[in-house]
């Protein structure tokens, strides 16, 4: 049982925990990820480490409402326990001196980007970041981010908070002013990292992206989180989750994410259901 | 017919078990065989011969004391037949299942030469169930402690196995596995249908009650490294055995379509995760029309679990032919008695797929047996423009596992082989680096659970003369 220290709501559908995990708080580190289970009748969902405190033994996750295991996840309160949690898995990110680094996260993707900007900022880097959301109000760690990074820009689809458009645009708006960057991580909704990862590399840039597939066990023994890479199929839990954007098959990862869209559907639906007192 | 001659052939002719009918098991999830009633297990049990230098003992990786507990049931002293397979057997519910019998202690049975072998699976099967159904479970006089720790990785047989016998000699004993579940291939691999999960963990529960404390969502290797076991935390020794790891494709065209699973996967949906149940949160494709790749038992059970899951065809694709085919003769049987269809000397060469990434069908190409390979089964040879394509919605791949990396990348001084499976001597389970041990499939590649409990009775007996 993991216990939740602290529940904190970051925006409408958004959440962050803080967990009472010692023994994964010592190992990880940035770019790894755990796998959960709410309760006992939930799925297991990989979920990437936001933050940790080795010495005070706790790590936390950011997660948005958006199936029936986070619905449930979202209902547990401080205090609460988290029936299983494994971890830390995958590898973590390569962290060196590159030089400039430009960190871009869209949506919830901003979690596990910020222990990433975290770390490049203490190797050394200048890091410039983009951060990105469809609204305001769904603009998370904005301060975090601010706090370790040397500079910050925003965006919102409505243009409700910082420039109207997408992350994308604030790289083009960046290049176009003859920005140089000496590498860059993407990580957000995959239709977003397909789309700006094409232009960071186009543009040259060493450009990796932190992918979240479809996963069941996270160490490896399923095989149901296959990503090809340079042609050849890698298990983003044991061989990523970060890839190299350049060489990634995008179209088959946003493919393979569709696996299950009707019946994640259906189950968030009668969840919901199930809460308000009314059947499907 | 004279009263001898009717003892005689009694005494060749084993007693069969009463199993569901192929029909209706086919849509359900419960197991296929009833098990024996106290008669019939007695009948049975009176069919053993007592050898004087019993074969069948050798034949068996565990070395139960087969006719002693035969002897016991013929005198329906039924529990007692249990004690005695628990001195050498921790999981004698569970072997009484999944245990090659046919090609261990059976097959040396004395009485083949004449008929049937005594059905030594059944018996054990009925002793453990008897036990634990009528809730006398008796447990072995423990040692005294004897103030030393050794950790065990992974919860599958040999981890359980090595782990029951160490708790016996008194030593203090945690298993670390990384799923949330205890079992290993017993509790996500094999399905209910085959091995009542109720029955794992009654076994599980067993060890615990000797005292064995098991740590789950402990991933070794991640969470915790051997090097920290040994030096922080307190073991004197770690064994590992944590199992066949990370699934083989086929590097086909199409092979990451959505619907194609590997039989890992497959299994662990339904079986751990429970995907069969209509109210589960996993999902799993119910398709209509599957295809499962390969012929060992993985194959046999992803197929007969498809099935249950609702196919109306579920069809078996293999290279060679039925004789070569690595799983059991009965679960070829109680497949081919559910309807399973299969298609032999036959192999993919594409999965094709709709607009949308979803599986519509599996592109095959016959094969001829040529000359025998390295393994002594003949070479499968495709035979040129022999292709055709067999329609499914979803295609399980099972045809094995390679070793998983974790402990390997975490520990690199641990000897490995080219195959990546850890370097252990199969005579003591010692590996290359001092008081770590491995056995199982970690250590052989994919093969049974008796094997690997096999494999963990003797790196048990290793860490007794190492640290006694």
């Amino acid at each position: 049982m993991f216990k939740i220290l602290k529940k904190e709501k970051l925006s409408n559908l958004v959440w962050r925990f803080r967990i009472d995990a010692p023994r994964i708080a010592g190992k990880r580190k940035a770019g790894q990820f755990i796998m959960l289970r709410p309760t006992d009748e939930s799925e297991r969902i990989p979920l990437t480490i936001a933050n940790a405190d080795a010495l005070q033994g706790w790590i936390e996750i950011v997660f948005q409402v958006a199936g029936e295991t986070t619905t449930v996840l979202a209902e547990l309160e401080e205090g609460e326990s988290i029936l299983d949690l494994a971890g830390p898995l995958g590898k973590p990110t390569h962290i060196e001196k590159y030089g400039k680094c430009l960190c871009i996260g869209g949506g919830v993707g901003v979690a596990p980007l910020y222990p990433i900007i975290c770390a490049l900022k203490e190797a050394g880097n200048e890091v410039v970041s983009i951060i990105g959301a469809r609204s305001r109000d769904l603009v998370i760690l904005e301060n975090d981010v601010k706090a370790h990074s040397d500079r910050v820009y925003i965006t919102t689809d409505d243009g409700t908070l910082g420039r109207k458009g997408f992350v994308s645009d604030v790289f083009k708006d960046l290049t176009g002013n003859g920005e140089k960057f000496d590498m860059a991580i993407v990580i957000g909704p995959v239709i977003m990292m397909k789309v700006t990862t094409s232009l960071t590399v186009a543009a040259g840039i060493k450009t990796y992206a932190s992918l979240n597939p479809i996963m069941i066990d996270g160490t490896g023994m399923c095989g149901g989180c296959r990503v090809t890479v340079g042609g050849e199929t890698k298990f983003a839990c044991v061989d990523g989750p970060e890839f190299d954007a350049s060489v990634l098959d995008w179209n088959e990862l946003v493919m393979r994410l569709g696996s299950y869209r009707t019946f994640e559907n259906q189950a968030r639906d009668k969840h919901v259901c199930r809460m308000k007192g009314t059947q499907v | 017919m004279t009263e001898e001659k009717k003892a005689g052939e009694k005494r060749f002719k084993r007693i069969p078990m009463r199993e569901q009918d192929p029909a209706t098991r086919g849509r359900n999830f419960q197991e296929v065989p009833f098990g024996y009633s106290e008669t019939e297990a007695i009948d049975e049990a009176k069919r053993c011969l007592q050898c004087k230098k019993p074969l069948c003992i050798e034949g068996c990786p565990v070395n139960v004391k087969i006719p002693e507990f035969i002897k016991l049931i013929s005198d329906g002293k039924f529990a007692e037949a249990a004690v005695k397979i628990k001195e050498t057997n921790a999981l004698p519910a569970v072997c009484g299942r999944v245990c090659p019998q046919e090609e261990q202690c059976e097959a040396r049975c004395i009485l083949n030469k004449k008929g049937d072998s005594v059905s030594i699976g059944n018996l054990e099967r009925f002793a453990a169930d008897w036990e634990r159904e009528k809730g006398e479970i008796t447990f072995p006089e423990l040692k005294k402690k004897n103030g030393k720790k050794v950790a065990v990785v992974g919860s599958g047989p040999a981890g359980l196995t090595c782990a029951g016998e160490l708790v016996k000699e008194g030593f203090e004993v945690t298993i670390f596995e990384a799923l949330h579940e205890a079992g290993g291939v017993l509790t996500y691999g094999i399905p209910e249908f085959r091995l009542p999960k109720s029955i794992v963990k009654k076994e599980i529960c067993y060890l615990e009650k000797l005292g064995v404390k098991i740590e789950k969502n402990s991933v070794i290797g991640k969470t915790i490294h051997v090097d920290e076991l040994l030096n922080e935390e307190g073991f004197h020794a770690v064994f590992i055995g944590s199992g066949a790891g990370l699934p083989s494709f086929m590097k086909i065209k199409g092979e990451n379509l959505i619907g194609v699973y590997s039989a890992n996967e497959y299994l662990t949906r339904s079986n751990l995760m429970k995907a069969y149940k209509d109210n589960a949160s996993t999902p799993i494709l119910k398709a209509k029309n599957v295809v499962t790749v390969g012929g060992g038992n993985v194959a046999m059970d992803s197929a007969r679990t498809a099935l249950r899951l609702g196919a109306e065809k579920s069809v078996i694709v293999y290279r060679r032919g039925e004789s070569e085919m690595p799983a059991r003769k009965a679960e070829i049987h109680h497949a081919k008695e559910e309807g399973i269809q299969f298609n032999l000397l036959c192999n993919p060469v594409e999965v094709l797929g709709d607009d949308n990434g979803f599986v519509k069908a599996v592109r095959c190409i016959r094969i001829e047996l040529g000359e025998p390979d390295a393994s002594g089964r003949r070479r499968p040879v495709p035979v040129q423009g022999s292709e055709f394509d067999i329609p499914c919605e979803a295609v399980i791949i099972a045809i094995g596992n390679s070793p998983n990396p974790l402990i390997s990348m975490s520990t690199p001084d641990i000897k490995t082989t080219r195959k990546g499976t850890i370097e252990a001597s199969e005579k003591d389970g010692r590996t290359s680096k001092k008081f770590v041990y491995a056995g199982g499939d970690i250590v052989t590649g994919a093969a049974t659970v008796i094997l690997a409990m096999g494999a963990g009775k003797t790196a048990a007996r290793s860490i007794m003369e190492d640290l006694l």
